[in-house]
């Protein structure tokens, strides 16, 4: 009846884990009494989580990143104490088992649930306002894309409760992840978690490719597009490049592990080594869909808060698209010491030493457009200019790491895992951050408070140092990476500073926690009237803060590259006289019910509960035939609707 | 919907209603006169394209995912691990029936577009009931072929090719088997409300859909097939 899920499923004897389980189930029972208390479900569910509006899928995207921040950062943060205590006789507090499952956990959510749903939560919030489009091209599908991602944390978490977690690394590698060396569930938590949300990202790049060549503005040709919009078409390009790969991987496995073939066992053909080639094919290019959006973001950033316009646009652009394809073509330095031979080695060493020029021409170009402006260092600055300081040192380790010689002294080692929370650190949290704090008036109408921003930053960019730093040094010293006990004496000390470092980075984080709180209470302070609160130059500035549903009352006609900043230099009136009706999408439970669909699908295939299974893939077959047969889709909203709304932004004109 | 001129507002240019399908791309490439636009584009027209881009972009992203799968077979047909290797497993004529039965099924569903363009309803469903009646007698000779193999011992669990193989020909009849389920949600569509521009849309997108299928056989065929009683 139930599979293989009996009560044993859960772990009661691990205090940790039963610790962990009880805050998660009380945080979710505190908000769900809250959400009843205050009467609220109707709300939630006609606005927001059935909502077609981009702009609130995208805040639903952020909330869903910031929850599973926390959640990756816990997992970090306890394998730093590990890590610190659990030298010579000290076994630390952490079995290996659970030791494992947690720096698996910790990279899957935070490549997955914490950097993915930030990066989309972003675009969804800022890219169309950017383009002059009212929607995406497809926001019902843009709806179902956040709940199968949705769906995939909450398997994630689950897996924390009932079951357990993959120990076999983010990636799973095989044949580890395989059922002989991995017989329980978790690897299946972590294929099926994989999977759905990986549908939902690869949907996401369809929707966004679609919106950005279908959908601008009059007069915005591509090289008139802001750079954020570039880099996020270079990154859904990539992301319907890649996934695809994903989603074959994930399937190999499975089926090795479902139906005993043999794609990646050790025995009759089987070629482990095949799946090393397939998952790094779709994992390479994913950490570039990862970094170039945020690389827009910096490209916005930094002209605004330098006031002039962005230095070598069109070498921007270039380099954008010059990475996305160089991304594809360097997957192989991942295993250079798994025997491809000198030639196969040199090449990819040398593709990947390549991505450091276009790389480069972007730092210069950030540089240059500083250079002799008037800089404001305002919380969005600070985390630029913290990244391109930590960026290029992470890039240069990087440039390193890329030779085949030195890599094989550095693989798996320290040195490797300093490299990557280098970059990806330093490029990609950072670059969230900036663009939360350079956005947040856009997306929720208020800025967020100064002062927490500045100190939270000051941890956080403190704290990589003092936490990665000496992970640099330990990679020289020989000491491996995933290690949960060690027995040289001169790693302990180092291991100690590292744990310091994320203490540091934890107060960071608390700080930021502290500044969303005070940001919302003292909302009314910080609220932004004018809709242009940095002196902006792109066109989601011209609208209100935060932007009505329909974006646009009028599409604006695009002249220069920097739009607005164009049409405040030519005095046009954000003011209109006429107003016409508006076509918008209809709200739709579709999105909701299929991802619920998923969830269940993927609980019952991890458990073997064949019926429900079943059941499930026939609710999301049902619910898609039943959308295909529903015409009530959209609707106009009135022009005197959007003459009201228009209204109470004061951009109304009196009629003449 | 309506199909309203676009009016530039505070500008002089003013597109015909016929035009508005590409009025996109024509106010795109504005440069003077007028600082926003009025939009009222022609709903359906406008959506159409879009979701048919959209479409494109995810048979780009499902051939990928095929990519995957050939690579895979490619690298491993030849892992029999002491097990039947193609050139026993095959046979030809049965799979070139097969074969016969998707090549003229795409070519129904291609009567069945003229069809459409035709404003014909009955027609279209008629000829997408062929068609339907082509997809499956393929996903049916096809489930014969697995039954058999598996029945003599050649199971996807018997070697790394032939998990290769069932995995590769499983994945083209499952998206087949979606095709026809599409199928049938489109003939009842068209059936119940007639060629509305949403079921034009839709059916383009299914004869992509199917012809896209036509052709990732056509590789299966070459590379499984020939190349697997070949060798």
């Amino acid at each position: 009846m139930f599979g293989k899920l009996t009560l044993s499923a859960i772990p009661y004897t691990n205090p940790i884990i039963m610790g962990a389980v009880a805050f998660m189930v009380i945080c979710v029972v505190a908000i769900l009494a809250v959400i009843t208390y205050l009467g609220k479900w109707k709300y939630l569910w006609t606005e927001w989580l059935t909502s077609v509006d981009h702009k609130k899928i995208g805040i639903m995207y952020l909330i869903l990143a910031g929850v599973m921040l926390l959640r990756g950062f816990a997992d970090a943060i306890m394998m730093r104490a590990q890590q610190a205590l659990s030298y010579g006789s000290n076994m630390g507090y952490l079995p290996p088992g659970h030791f494992d499952q947690i720096f698996s956990a910790h990279g899957t959510i935070m490549i997955f649930f914490m950097a993915m749903p930030f990066i989309i939560g972003l675009m969804n919030c800022i890219l169309p306002l950017q383009i002059g489009a009212r929607d995406v091209a497809f926001p019902l599908m843009n709806n179902l894309s956040l709940w199968l991602t949705v769906s995939g944390a909450v398997l994630v978490n689950v897996s924390l409760a009932v079951g357990n977690f993959s120990r076999a690394g983010w990636l799973g590698f095989a044949p580890l992840s395989e059922l002989h060396y991995s017989p329980g569930v978790g690897v299946d938590y972590w294929i099926w978690a994989l999977q759905i949300s990986g549908i939902g990202t690869t949907l996401t790049g369809v929707n966004f490719i679609a919106t950005i060549l279908k959908m601008r503005a009059p007069g915005m040709k591509l090289m008139r597009m802001p750079v954020f919009a570039w880099a996020s078409l270079c990154t859904n390009i990539l992301i319907v490049a890649a996934f695809p790969l994903l989603t074959v991987t994930l399937a190999l496995l499975t089926m090795d592990r479902y139906l005993g073939m043999h794609f990646f066992t050790n025995s009759l053909g089987g070629d482990p080594m095949m799946y090393i080639n397939l998952i790094w094919i779709w994992g390479h290019p994913e950490v570039y869909i990862l970094i170039l959006p945020l690389f827009g973001v910096y490209s916005e950033v930094v002209p605004t808060f330098s006031g002039k316009r962005l230095f070598g646009y069109t070498s921007m652009v270039y380099a954008t698209m010059a990475i996305a394809l160089l991304s594809l073509i360097v997957w192989l330095h991942h295993f250079f010491t798994m025997g491809n031979g000198a030639g196969v080695n040199a090449f990819f060493g040398i593709t990947t030493m390549i991505i450091a020029v276009p790389t480069g021409v972007k730092i210069f170009n950030w540089l240059l457009t500083m250079y002799r402006g008037r800089v404001r260092l305002e919380t969005p600055m600070l985390w630029t200019i913290g990244f391109l300081i930590t960026f290029t040192i992470g890039g240069m380790s990087g440039v390193l790491l890329a030779e085949p010689p030195a890599d094989f002294v550095l693989h798996n080692s320290l040195f490797l895992v300093a490299h990557f929370h280098n970059v990806i650190i330093g490029g990609v949290v950072f670059g969230i951050f900036a663009g939360i704090s350079y956005w947040a008036p856009k997306i929720f109408g208020f800025r967020l408070n100064e002062r927490l921003g500045r100190a939270a930053f000051w941890c956080w960019f403190i704290g990589f140092y003092v936490a990665f730093m000496p992970l640099y040094a330990l990679g020289l010293m020989g000491a491996t990476r995933r290690m949960d006990h060690y027995d040289v004496a001169a790693w302990h000390p180092l291991f100690i500073v590292a744990a310091v470092g994320a203490a540091i980075i934890f107060a960071g984080i608390i700080l930021q926690v502290v500044q969303v709180v005070v940001s919302i209470r003292q909302r009314e302070l910080t609220r932004d009237l004018t809709g242009d609160p940095w002196n902006g130059r792109t066109l989601e500035w011209s609208l209100p803060s935060p932007a009505p549903a329909y974006n646009f009352a009028r599409i604006p006609v695009v002249r220069d590259r920097d739009a607005f900043w164009d049409m405040k230099q030519r005095g046009v009136d954000l003011k209109s006289s006429t107003f016409v009706p508006i076509h918008m999408p209809r709200n739709k439970a579709a999105g909701f019910l299929i991802g619920g669909c998923a969830f269940v699908l993927a609980f019952a295939m991890i458990w073997h509960i064949w019926w429900l299974a079943i059941a499930a893939l026939a609710g999301v077959i049902v619910t898609l035939i039943r959308h295909a047969f529903d015409d009530d889709r959209d609707y106009h909203l009135g022009a005197e609707e959007v003459r009201r709304v228009e209204g109470l932004h004061g951009r109304v004109e009196a009629r003449s | 919907m309506s199909s309203d001129p676009t009016v530039l507002h505070r500008g002089s240019l003013v597109l015909k209603p016929g035009y508005a399908d590409h009025a996109g791309d024509a106010l795109r490439d504005l440069r003077e006169s007028g600082d926003a636009v009025d939009f009222q584009l022609d709903h359906h027209h406008d959506v159409a394209s879009t979701i048919q881009l959209g479409f494109w972009i995810y048979l780009m992203s499902d051939c990928l995912l095929f990519s995957g799968l050939f690579a895979t077979y490619a690298l491993l047909s030849s892992h029999t691990a002491g097990g039947p290797a193609g050139s026993q497993l095959f046979n030809l004529p049965d799979v070139l029936t097969e074969t016969m039965f998707l090549l003229f099924s795409s070519f129904t569903c291609g009567l069945a577009t003229l069809a459409m363009n035709a404003d014909r309803r009955n027609a279209t469903v008629g000829w997408l009931a062929v068609t339907f009646l082509l997809g499956l007698g393929f996903i049916g000779m096809e489930v014969r072929e697995f039954a058999h193999m598996v029945a003599i011992g050649a199971g996807p669990d018997r070697s790394a090719f032939l998990s290769s193989f069932f995995t590769l020909v499983a994945t083209h009849g499952l998206h087949v088997t979606c095709g026809l389920i599409f199928m049938a949600v489109m003939m009842v569509a068209v059936l119940k409300k007639g060629l509305t521009p949403t079921n034009r849309a839709r059916l383009v997108n299914l004869s992509l859909f199917w012809h896209f299928l036509d052709i990732i056989w056509v590789g299966v065929f070459s590379l499984v097939y020939l190349f697997g009683v070949a060798h």
